[in-house]
């Protein structure tokens, strides 16, 4: 399966996916030590986004969280990749300065968590890896 | 979208690696909100400067653009840091926060950004004229040159500012677009407005209302007579804070007003409802107040000569922090105002205010004049809040106010 969506940011990265329906908010929402979700109620609380393809609808909260995708970055612990329904300026800027290739409009609600995919920041799409 | 061929060169690495970082998330955001090209600005403010809120990430991030030879082409200024950059041990800053707020401020001043920090850059030479495509974070201040100046700016974050710096340009969305700018709801003002706090609360009244819309109109006001420039400074940090306002209409005060008719849809604004929102900023009690500030957006000159009136020949009880830019000060002192205000104990803090310093925690009920560091003070330094008009604020830090404390 393969899904063609908008590049928001280049590279190419594979990974296990994440998949939530809910927004993230990564200042306050994920310790950017080690990547965990800490918002309560989050339906990731308590899971790690470290290496992950990251399914999320959109991002929210403070401007400060491009600056929390920076510092999982530097940690180790960043997302592989970022996919969003629609993405917004602070996921966008994040995935800018830490070099976290990312992909909008795609139909997440077709993706599933525990799938391998990889993820194409430079055409745009995303996919199911075949084992 | 079409970048010309300056812009293309940037993006492809040919001005340096920080300038096509820059041109990269200014594309980016473009492609996002479906702008069809970029817009050269002309001033530009940059938030996240605070070491408190950056971190080792934010100040590492920051290096590394300066490192890699990126420089502001356009007049560019900073917001409040987490500290009085010259006066840092008297607010109890501890050193190690010191230096790394210092390595953040030479981090941005490597890469030729004025290191004004404040939050009022209109106040301390960055002011647009009418019509201006400008670039500016700093909630408060992007209300303030948007609707009161009538400049062009969307509500930019720290990286989306410091890339338009770098570049000279921002994508042309949002508020840069006439149709944007449209005033969208009514809002009909009987309250009788006095004071800065009387302001600040109308910004949280209205902004409470747009916060519960889905479409988050503009707000056309109609019915405030007059009002100064410190009053628009406290309505634009206010509205920015509770309502995500980057712009305001208000009939007979700002200037593009008159380019729109005043929408159907209406609320209205009582002094009920200004009452209201001024309960809803008072949790604490004056006789455990342990923390007076002035000065959220930063003080006009106007509004210090006011402290030191009322403080002369005064002595303060209370921690009392007067927060301003460096520029403004410095008048400040030519003037005896800051002699006269630190012979009765207050403390100036310059560059920085009590929404950035580090200092969560520390005091237990913060008063002030001011709805946004009410917010702030509540929601991330954890302490209880009062607001009153400002000369009462100055006089709560005194013995005669505390002992004549009313709620």
């Amino acid at each position: 399966m393969k899904w063609q969506g908008r590049a928001i940011y280049k590279g190419q990265a594979a990974g296990e996916a994440l998949v939530t329906e809910m927004g993230i908010s990564f200042f306050g929402g994920v310790d950017p030590e080690s990547g965990v979700v800490v918002e309560r109620g989050h339906q990731l609380e308590g899971k790690s986004i470290a290496g992950k393809v990251l399914i999320f609808p959109t991002g929210k909260g403070s401007t400060v969280g491009s600056y929390t995708l920076y510092r999982l970055k530097m940690a180790g612990k960043a997302p592989a990749a970022i996919v969003n329904a629609e993405c917004e300026t602070i996921t966008a800027v994040g995935c800018i300065i830490a070099e976290i290739p990312c992909v909008d409009q795609v139909p997440i609600h077709e993706l599933a968590s525990g799938e391998r995919m990889v993820v194409d920041g430079e055409r745009g799409t995303v996919a199911i890896l075949e084992e | 979208m079409k970048l010309n061929q300056e812009e293309q060169a940037m993006l492809e690495g040919e001005q340096g690696e920080a300038t096509q970082k820059a041109m990269e998330i200014l594309v980016a955001l473009g492609k996002i909100y479906g702008a069809e090209r970029m817009l050269p600005v002309t001033s530009v403010q940059i938030a996240g400067v605070s070491y408190d809120n950056l971190g080792e990430a934010g100040l590492h991030f920051l290096n590394n653009m300066a490192e890699g030879g990126g420089k502001a082409r356009v007049l560019t200024t900073l917001n409040p840091a987490g500290m009085d950059v010259e006066n840092w041990e008297s607010l109890g800053i501890g050193r190690d926060f010191a230096e790394k707020q210092n390595q953040v401020i030479q981090a941005f001043s490597r890469m030729n950004v004025i290191t004004t920090c404040t939050c009022t850059p209109y106040l301390s030479g960055n002011v647009p004229h009418f019509g201006e495509h400008i670039a500016w974070a700093e909630s408060s201040a992007v209300c303030y040159a948007n609707s009161v100046i009538g400049a062009r700016t969307n509500r930019e974050g720290g990286p989306s500012a410091l890339a338009a710096a770098l570049t000279g340009r921002t994508p042309a969305y949002g508020m840069h677009l006439d149709e944007a700018r449209k005033a969208g709801i009514l809002v009909e003002v009987k309250a009788v407005l006095h004071e800065n706090d009387d302001f600040g609360a109308m910004g949280k009244a209205i902004g409470d209302q747009l916060q519960g819309m889905e479409s988050k109109p503009i707000p056309y006001v109609r019915g405030v007579s007059g009002a100064s420039l410190e009053q628009l400074k406290s309505f634009s940090a206010s509205l920015a804070t509770y309502g995500g306002a980057a712009l305001f209409h208000m009939e007979g005060v700002t200037p593009e007003a008159v380019r729109y008719e005043p929408p159907l849809g209406s609320i209205s604004i009582s002094d009920i409802d200004i009452e209201r929102a001024k309960e809803e900023l008072i949790d604490g009690d004056s006789a455990e107040a342990d923390f007076v500030t002035l000065g959220c957006p930063h003080l006009s000159l106007k509004e210090i000569a006011r402290i030191a009136e009322l403080l002369e020949g005064k002595q303060v009880v209370k921690e009392f922090w007067i927060t301003s830019a460096r520029p403004t000060k410095q008048i400040a002192d030519r003037m005896g105002y800051t002699a006269t205000i630190e012979a009765s104990g207050a403390k100036f803090a310059t560059d920085t205010c009590c929404v950035v310093a580090p200092i969560k925690g520390r005091f237990n009920t913060m008063v002030t004049d001011s709805a946004k560091a009410c917010y702030y003070a509540s929601a991330k330094n954890e302490f209880k809040t009062i607001i009153k008009p400002f000369d009462d604020v100055v006089l709560s830090a005194t013995a005669e106010g505390g002992r004549r404390s009313g709620k």
